[in-house]
């Protein structure tokens, strides 16, 4: 049986840790508190938590004056409004000015899978990760999301939070050092590179073990700070292979795929498949896994993928068969 | 904290802040004039007058906080503090430029004394308000002064945060609108006319008080009675006339992000000159 836990949870549960440490980390909420769990830490502390209502523009440049007067402000609401309702003000309010800002885009990806492509965010990394000075950290389980929480009081400027809404297994050791800015292997290999991050770790992983069956030795790699990039280190894990496969549960067009072809741009490297969404918004569906499986975000599709590149083959329109969601 | 000023020593210097404005934009760069001259006796008498603000110490927890939500008008605010020694002269001429640390709009990397990063509008007023909330979880007595524009007023953010900041009671935080009637592209009346302004402020929970923006006594009057009001913000309503001070550039659009020649600019800089004089003076000025 493999442990897991609510990511919500372990985000919760951690900024009260962080709130207890800190007197200055305060909270603002757009009426989703249950959801985000930051409920928690308005249970402890209501006089450092400002429910801003219905209003993430307003909540977001709120947060950069809390900032600017010493407080360490952690914003909340879906990752879909996070990113993409409050972009501006997180772009000038924030970002221009590099605050010590956290955003907890909370339901990120398909993670809310009842509620439909309004509020399934498939592109907050592309968003986030083409904004100056933002960090943007995807974890991979409980474990990883709580090192996270921790790591952040130490670091600087703005940092965006992927906080899938489900239980996922644990994938990530429980002793390890975490540090923001580097990746690790979290399965060991030398013909193929899983890279990944958030739920599509433990699909790598599956994946992974399926291979070796077949005797393809597979690497994965939780590359969980999806910026800064840990350029150095993905080339170091990318040399030597035959196949390069990135995994992430969002739009293939700029999240950790475009950041993982980045990394490799100038030096010669294996070929590389992206398993991800093709360019399209969600659906609602009656549970998480069907929807996943829906957009092919599968340890079966990342088998196809690395055999695939591994057979040589590149399929018409360079890639699976294409799910759209229209 | 600045040392009382008289309200005529107030104009005095309000001018004084309109000459270094147009040395700024100079001749032929296209600047912000009209935006930055309605707004200097209200600047005037904030950093000279009344914000408790050190530039010696312009890192002071217990400062005042100035925030231009209408960013664009950074002239006036770099004005001040050139005359207070925040910023070297020297910068003058070097505004937007790479050689220069003045950018278009506040920026916080490149100028001291500026406390936010503003410009694209309607934000301001946000980030005013949760300055406001930080120095009151730490006990502060600190104030936070925001100037909007009324073009400005048609950004929903600013109604969302005037919402959070009665619902908040932030009495720590005053707000000017500068009404200058005038916005980019034409009269505030012809491109989005927002009727009732006084009442949907009030209506909003805010305590509101109409001045004429070009009197320092009313500013100076208007801030006191600000301060008084417990439990509510406070919206000071200043009437004010675009491009102030410049002939040509009053009451018009043109110079809202204007281009000075030669010409204008020396006819620019005699207005301001002339109204100088005469308050050094002490004669009465009418136009």
């Amino acid at each position: 049986m493999t442990a897991a836990k609510n990511l919500r949870e372990a985000y919760g549960q951690a900024l009260v840790e962080l709130g207890r440490k800190d007197r200055n980390v305060v909270a603002l909420e757009a009426d989703l508190r249950n959801s985000t769990r930051s409920v928690l830490f308005y249970n402890e502390f209501p006089d450092r938590y400002f429910e801003m209502g219905i209003a993430e523009q307003n909540m977001t440049s709120t947060a950069a004056g809390l900032a600017l007067a010493g407080k360490i402000p952690f914003v909340h609401s879906f990752a879909v409004f996070c990113a993409g309702r409050a972009y501006d003000q997180l772009r000038n309010s924030i970002c221009v000015p590099r605050l010590k800002v956290r955003i907890c885009g909370s339901s990120a990806g398909l993670s809310d899978y009842g509620d439909g492509k309004t509020h399934q965010a498939i592109e907050d990394m592309s968003i986030m990760r083409a904004l100056p000075n933002m960090t943007v950290l995807c974890p991979a389980d409980g474990i990883e999301m709580t090192k996270m929480m921790e790591a952040s009081v130490d670091w600087d400027g703005p940092i965006y939070f992927r906080v899938n809404r489900n239980e996922l297994p644990f994938v990530t050791p429980e002793d390890e050092p975490y540090h923001i800015g580097k990746m690790t292997t979290v399965h060991e290999g030398t013909d193929v590179a899983i890279f990944a991050c958030g739920v599509m770790v433990s699909r790598g992983i599956e994946a992974a073990k399926a291979l070796a069956a077949e005797g393809v030795s597979v690497r994965v790699i939780n590359a969980s700070t999806v910026k800064p990039f840990d350029v150095d280190t993905a080339i170091e894990l990318s040399r030597g292979v035959k196949a390069i496969v990135v995994a992430e549960e969002h739009t293939i067009i700029g999240g950790l795929g475009s950041a993982v072809v980045e990394a490799l741009r100038s030096v010669t490297h294996a070929p590389v498949q992206f398993v991800g969404i093709e360019d399209s918004f969600g659906l609602s569906a009656e549970n998480y896994e069907i929807l996943l499986d829906h957009f092919g975000l599968t340890a079966a599709a990342i088998i196809g993928a690395a055999r695939e590149l591994l057979d040589g083959r590149t399929p018409a329109g360079n890639g699976r068969e294409k799910v759209v969601s229209r | 904290m600045q040392s009382a000023k008289t309200a005529s020593e107030l104009s005095a210097l309000a001018y004084r802040l309109r000459r270094n404005v147009l040395e700024m934009i100079g001749v032929g760069k296209a600047g912000h004039l009209g935006g930055s001259n309605s707004l200097a006796e209200i600047v005037a008498t904030l950093y000279f007058s009344r914000m408790r603000f050190d530039p010696k110490n312009i890192h002071d927890p217990d400062r005042d906080r100035f925030l231009l939500s209408k960013g664009h008008a950074v002239l006036i605010q770099y004005s001040a503090l050139v005359e207070l020694g925040v910023i070297s002269r020297d910068e003058v001429p070097k505004v937007k430029t790479l050689a220069g640390i003045l950018q278009g709009h506040p920026d916080m990397a490149k100028t001291p004394g500026i406390e936010a990063v503003t410009g694209s509008l309607g934000q301001g007023l946000s980030i005013g308000v949760g300055m406001a909330l930080g120095l009151r979880l730490d006990g502060r007595s600190s104030r936070v002064y925001v100037i909007m524009g009324d073009g400005e007023l048609a950004e929903g953010q600013l109604w969302e945060s005037a919402m959070a900041a009665a619902r908040f009671k932030v009495d720590n935080l005053t707000a000017f609108l500068d009404r200058n009637s005038i916005q980019a592209t034409g009269p505030v009346k012809d491109i989005f006319e927002i009727p009732a302004i006084e009442e949907k402020w009030i209506a909003f929970g805010w305590n509101v008080i109409l001045i004429d923006g070009h009197n320092p006594t009313e500013i100076l009057s208007a801030l006191d009675s600000a301060e008084k009001v417990k439990g509510k913000p406070s919206l000071i309503i200043a009437n004010t006339v675009k491009g102030k001070g410049v002939s040509f550039a009053e009451n018009t659009a043109a110079f809202h992000n204007g281009i000075l020649t030669k010409e204008l600019y020396e006819k620019a800089l005699s207005d301001v000159d002339s109204v100088s004089l005469a308050l050094a003076n002490g004669t009465e000025v009418r136009k």
